[in-house]
């Protein structure tokens, strides 16, 4: 898939150096799924499995130094698994899309983890950087993926008893909830 | 049986009630409104008007009343409800009482009767000052406890620690003044600064500076305003208290402020005295106002002396509150423990020393 | 007295003493953009500390996966409501990365103009109710009238005083007005004036230094792990501004420092952005020199929002409006992350195009959110007057981190 990718735009440089320096490092792991470049993005798709490991190389390691986790996010893809090819092939529709940057070395990264509805469940970064704290409980709490290990994962932004995932496609925009009354 | 001592007695009781609720009261809030307003470059309180006419502002403490007169009498669910209506009065009365031994004129003979204007003329009068604003202390204590409400009780707690260390830092700065005075009777104090040489703020400025940090604190307004902070505490001690059990919190406020610049007028800025004139000299300057009209002349501008050095502490009071940020509890305690208690001991030993060595002349 | 000091002694349990378990919110006077905290005090000590958000929760990212991408705006505005201008620059560039458009030199330049004058307006917003909080009113009444001279300059722009909803995918709704740069420089005038009273007032008073002095502190490293960015991270040493770091429009050109503080504690925070003031005042008036003659949207009726003129003299533009207003605008599928420097620091713009008219995700990364994550962080063992200037620092604003 990658191959494919490298095909459509052939002119443009494959990726840059720490994207280099990155697939170099996960080249043998088995974690890596994908990677792009796209807009000058540098993205890298690895296995949900291995993200504690991808995400303590990534910091640790000492040309990528990526020392803050700037946002921690989910997307859900139900009925737009096409925008990317190997979702489908994953049979995955959320994938949890963390942006780390490094203050010294002045470069971001995308690091995104596909998951299937059956299995929503990732470990918790909190362990590597505390600031997902907050991250993990909105993301638990927007779109239903548990966080193993984290350490205290319920609502954030709803209120406990909230049904359901609000930011998941199949949620109804206009459905109401128990706290709050029928519009009149 | 009435007397013409009970007379005289009722009608100085009126003029400072008059004076202080009457005048000062509604007249300070409206102060407080407009000096804040002239120092932020705003337009100040405006709006409230009868058929348009404003009069600066000064409806607003007129509307201000009529809206808290009518305001609901809330008393909280689980409140106690006797002490809960008691704390505002126990607020009020001292700061109402404290105001009877401040002289706020001299002594005069009218028509062969001797008149003293002070409503009680005690012998230790400023001991009864510092006895009766004690008592507040309580009310402001009960209202937190009485509240049921747990920044009522936070707002109590701060409020207890910080008076009651106020208060013994404020009596210790007063020391060195009785010592130079050798007098704890108001009038007495004031009679003997008829000297501009010999008034409190000469000799003892250092005195002063604590003695009005201290009545501040004692008053707890900005910037020792800890206990009814509104950003930490929501409004503090009274956050239960709503209608006129509300205003008696605010009023006392008010007349305590009235009472501590009359305090720092008859301790320091001399009372009803004018800078290098006598009291005789006074009178004869009068003298063609006839012998009792001369009385009734310097009695009036003794009296408007008086009032005009309270506005003048009074507008420093408003200045400070609307210049300086608020202390934190701890640092309140730690300027009124470390700070100002050391130094005003320090100047009572300074006071000592000098008088004995004879280079502080006592009046 | 004996009795005290024997053996085994514990004074909380002989004298039976429980930490107070207190409600701080959602509707407390410091707790602006309603945020809860559950406070356990021992005495005036915060012993544990829980912040519960959410109250302003207005799902902005579900509102915007069923918007056009240009109809995003007015909800972006809504984020950090004190700077409206530059959430609207944030989106618009992440959705023009996403495009891959690049908007004309003056168009940069008016949203340089637009989203300095949004930093300002944050700035004396937040500092001036930080100082509020602590009891000096006269200061905050000064940035309140700064700041009011600011919103002047940004109504005769775009004609809002809030909520600007200036900038479009592509370009921007309107040119400067005239006389705009002379307006300008007459409220800078004043408002140097105003910044002069503001730091005489302050920073000259032990008071205030004493309560923003050594509270609220955090370290360089936590800062860093906690996710900290603008000014809260550059306090604590680190000269992080996206603006310098990976400058986007015309920012690489335009000269101005980053003020840095070194002990990360509220009166460094304080500082920044005090300085900050000054630094994007200087900003504007380099902006308003150089700002070049020429178009203020892309030549590309497709990607901008035609105006009524072209429309009705234009067939192309005519189509587009009606495709664009009635479809979408057909956003090429993608991802795209575009960070800029908020008021509050790094405000990043997450988007995902199904190659449909409208986001098929709307991600916007809200620089307070981490911020008031660290908060139990920052004042646990303080006292709970501390909470008050640590969460002004803070600046949370409720729309931006409940969204």
């Amino acid at each position: 898939m990658n191959q494919e990718r490298k095909e459509e735009t052939p002119a443009a440089p494959a990726h840059s150096l720490v994207m280099g320096r990155i697939l170099e490092r996960l080249a043998g792991s088995g974690a890596l799924i994908f990677s792009h470049s796209q807009k000058g993005d540098d993205t890298i798709v690895i296995q949900p499995e291995d993200i504690l490991d991808v995400m303590r190389t990534l910091r640790d390691d000492p040309q990528l130094g990526f020392d803050i986790m700037m946002d921690l996010t989910v997307a859900d893809y139900l009925g737009a698994e096409r925008v990317w090819p190997y979702l489908a092939g994953l049979k995955a529709r959320f994938e949890v899309i963390y942006h780390l940057y490094s203050i010294e070395k002045n470069h971001r990264i995308r690091v995104k983890a596909p998951l299937t509805l059956e299995n929503l469940y990732i470990d918790s970064i909190t362990g590597v950087w505390a600031g997902a704290d907050w991250f993990e409980r909105e993301a638990y709490d927007l779109y239903g993926v548990v966080f193993r290990g984290h350490p205290n994962l319920k609502r954030i932004l709803l209120y406990e008893g909230f049904e359901g995932h609000p930011l998941r496609k199949d949620y109804p925009k206009m459905k109401r909830q128990p706290l709050i009354g029928p519009r009149n | 049986m009435i007397s013409p001592e009970l007379i005289e007695t009722a009608a100085k009781i009126i003029f400072v009630f008059a004076l202080t609720l009457g005048f000062f009261a509604p007249v300070l809030g409206w102060v407080e409104r407009k000096q804040s307003a002239v120092m932020q470059d705003r337009i100040g309180a405006n709006r409230a008007g009868v058929f348009g006419f404003t009069v600066i502002g000064l409806l607003h403490s007129l509307a201000d009343a009529i809206k808290l007169v009518f305001k609901e009498d809330f008393t909280p669910r689980g409140a106690e409800k006797a002490l809960h209506t008691l704390a505002p009065v126990m607020a009020v009365i001292p700061a109402l009482i404290a105001f009877a031994v401040i002289p706020f004129g001299g002594q005069y003979t009218l028509w062969g009767h001797r008149v003293n204007l002070v409503v009680a003329d005690l012998d230790v009068g400023l001991l009864f000052v510092f006895a009766i604003s004690s008592i507040s202390t309580y009310g402001v204590v009960i209202a937190g406890w009485a509240s049921n409400n747990n920044w009522s009780l936070l707002g109590g707690l701060r409020a207890s620690a910080q008076m009651f260390s106020y208060e013994v830092a404020m009596g210790l700065t007063v020391i060195a003044l009785v010592m130079y005075y050798q007098s704890l009777s108001l009038v007495e104090i004031v009679a003997k600064q008829e000297n501009f040489w010999h008034w409190g703020i000469v000799w003892h400025w250092p005195a002063f500076l604590l003695f009005f940090s201290c009545a501040i604190a004692e008053n707890k307004r900005v910037p020792f305003d800890a206990p009814e902070a509104e950003s930490e505490l929501v409004a503090g001690y009274f956050t239960e208290y709503s209608g006129m059990k509300f205003v008696m919190f605010w009023a006392a406020e008010f007349i305590e402020m009235v009472t501590i610049a009359g305090m720092c007028v008859a301790l320091f800025l001399g009372g009803h005295h004018i800078p290098f004139v006598t009291q005789a000299g006074l009178a004869e300057a009068l003298g063609a106002f006839g012998p009792n009209g001369a009385q009734v002349a310097a009695m009036l501008i003794g009296v408007g002396v008086f009032v005009f050095k309270l506005i003048l502490l009074l507008a420093l009071q408003m200045a400070v509150r609307w210049t300086l940020p608020r202390f934190r509890y701890d640092q309140i305690m730690k300027l009124g423990w470390k700070m100002i208690l050391p130094l005003s001991l320090a100047w009572i030993s300074l006071t000592g020393a000098a008088i004995l060595a004879g280079v502080m002349p006592r009046p | 007295m004996s009795e005290l000091i024997r053996p085994g002694y514990d004074f909380h349990k002989e004298t039976h003493t429980e930490p107070m378990v207190i409600n701080m919110g959602p509707s407390h006077p410091a707790t602006h953009g309603t945020v809860r905290f559950f406070l356990t005090l021992d005495g005036e000590i915060i012993e544990q500390i829980e912040v519960e958000i959410g109250y302003l929760h207005r799902a902005f990212e579900k509102e915007c996966e069923n918007q056009f991408w240009n109809g995003v705006f007015p909800y972006t505005d809504r984020l950090d409501y004190t700077a409206a201008a530059l959430n609207n620059v944030g989106y618009a560039l992440a959705a023009e990365k996403l495009i891959g458009i690049t908007v004309p030199e003056r168009c940069q330049y008016l949203r340089v103009i637009a989203g300095e004058l949004a930093r300002l307006s944050g700035h004396y917003t937040n500092l001036g109710a930080a100082a509020l909080e602590l009891g000096a009113l006269t200061a905050f009444i000064y940035f309140v009238e700064a700041r009011e001279l600011v919103w002047d300059l940004i109504e005769s722009l775009c004609g809002a005083r809030l909520t600007h909803n200036y900038v479009r995918i592509g370009g921007v709704t309107a040119d400067l007005p005239e006389g705009f740069a002379e307006h300008a420089r007459e409220v800078f005038r004043r408002n140097r004036e105003l910044w002069d009273d503001f730091a005489k007032l302050l920073l000259k008073n032990r008071i205030f230094l004493d309560r923003m002095r050594a509270t609220g502190g955090i370290s360089r490293q936590d800062a860093i792990e906690w996710g900290f960015t603008g000014p809260c991270l550059r306090a604590c040493g680190v000269p992080y501004d996206v603006r310098r770091a990976q400058p986007y429009l015309v920012y690489g050109q335009l000269d101005f420092d980053i003020p840095v503080g070194e002990t990360g504690d509220n009166l460094d925070r304080f500082l920044v952005r005090l300085e900050e003031i000054n630094q994007s005042i200087r900003i504007l008036e380099q902006c308003l020199e150089r700002i070049p003659p020429g178009p203020i949207n892309v030549d590309n009726p497709e990607w901008r929002q035609p105006s009524k003129d072209d429309i009705h003299r234009d067939m192309e533009s005519m189509i587009f409006h009606f495709k664009n207003t009635f479809e979408g605008q057909k956003i090429p599928a993608g991802e795209v992350y575009q960070a800029i420097e908020g008021a509050n620091g790094e405000l990043g713009f997450y988007l995902v195009s199904s190659g449909a008219g409208k986001p098929l995700k709307c991600r916007v990364r809200p620089p307070c959110f981490a911020l008031t994550s660290a908060m139990p962080l920052m004042v646990k063992g303080a006292f709970l007057a501390d909470l008050i200037p640590t969460f002004d620092m803070i600046n949370l604003i409720g729309g931006e981190c409940d969204r």
